[in-house]
């Protein structure tokens, strides 16, 4: 599947929708600070990978789908499960580079200097989710491919075996007026 | 004060840049991968680094390890409740936060104690 901008989409998010993420965004990362104060930087570092704008993007995303099928006059409440779904399946591929993001940072910042090792970690980041997303687009792609093969094999299995059942039908007669 | 508005408006600005990546992108399941970018630890690591010194910034990083894979698990089954169960969205992206919560803390506590 091709990667592609779609910068009509940022006219279909209102004002307040980045002010939510932006607040919480923020929220998050005082709390973070604050917890580490607290608690100290074991506890405070949990939070580096909380999960922050994972559910008000997926009620973003709920919306907007929906808004596009009520348009339309439908209902997109399935449509919009499964567009929350699939960037869940993001979300899970992101969190594994994320723990690469961190181990790097857990390894190398003693040793080197914040501008090494930061933009270092964010490319590891980048290279380990994007192969990540390719090796489960080719799985998914080879998964598909090996259904539709099933499928025709079953429906031309079928075809046969009911072109067998006619034959037998239109020979019936016959053998009938043979054996009569 | 000064440090709390410094770190929201940080923490603001570098998650919204990424919720706004995952927004223009497409595929979706491409879009979803800046749901789970670093995009807190970006933010916090710059502030930590400069105020309390590297080694006590890498040792919130090994805790992120713990928290990255609680992310994995907790967005590993919302996808699946999702789009195999077809359970509602709000309240499984919302109480699936116990899980993300109870991983954390239980395998930080197992594996690292809470002092680190």
């Amino acid at each position: 599947m091709k990667i592609e901008l779609d910068m009509s989409r940022l006219g279909e998010s209102r004002w307040y929708e980045y002010l939510v993420r932006f607040v919480f965004g923020g929220c998050v990362t005082a709390l973070a600070g604050l917890i580490a104060k607290r608690y100290g930087p074991t506890v405070g570092g949990l939070f580096l990978a909380f999960p922050a704008i994972f559910p008000a993007t997926a009620t973003l995303i709920e919306k907007h789908e929906k808004d596009k099928k009520t348009r339309n006059g439908m209902d997109g409440t399935e449509r919009a499960r499964i567009a929350v779904g699939l960037d869940a399946v993001g979300a899970t591929l992101g969190a594994i580079a994320l723990t690469v993001f961190a181990l790097i940072v857990w390894r190398e910042l003693p040793h080197a200097s914040l501008a090494i090792v930061l933009p270092g970690a964010m490319v590891a980041w980048t290279v380990t989710a994007a192969l990540g997303w390719m090796l489960w687009e080719f799985l998914r792609n080879q998964g598909r491919t090996r259904r539709k093969h099933a499928s025709q094999r079953v429906a031309k299995s079928s075809v046969n075996e009911s072109s067998v059942n006619k034959s037998s039908i239109n020979a019936r007669p016959s053998i009938n007026r043979r054996m009569q | 004060m000064k440090e709390l508005v410094i770190r929201v408006v940080a923490g603001g600005v570098v998650v919204s840049v990424f919720a706004l990546l995952g927004d223009i992108l497409k595929p979706k399941t491409f879009a979803g991968l800046f749901g789970a970018a670093p995009s807190v630890a970006l933010a916090t690591l710059i502030l930590t680094v400069t105020k309390d010194g590297k080694e006590y910034a890498s040792l919130e990083a090994r805790s992120m390890i713990v928290g990255a894979v609680a992310f994995f698990l907790y967005a590993g089954i919302v996808s699946q409740l999702l789009l195999r169960r077809r359970w509602p969205i709000l309240p499984i992206t919302g109480l699936l936060m116990i899980l993300w919560f109870g991983f954390a803390f239980g395998a930080c506590y197992a594996v690292l104690g809470w002092g680190g």
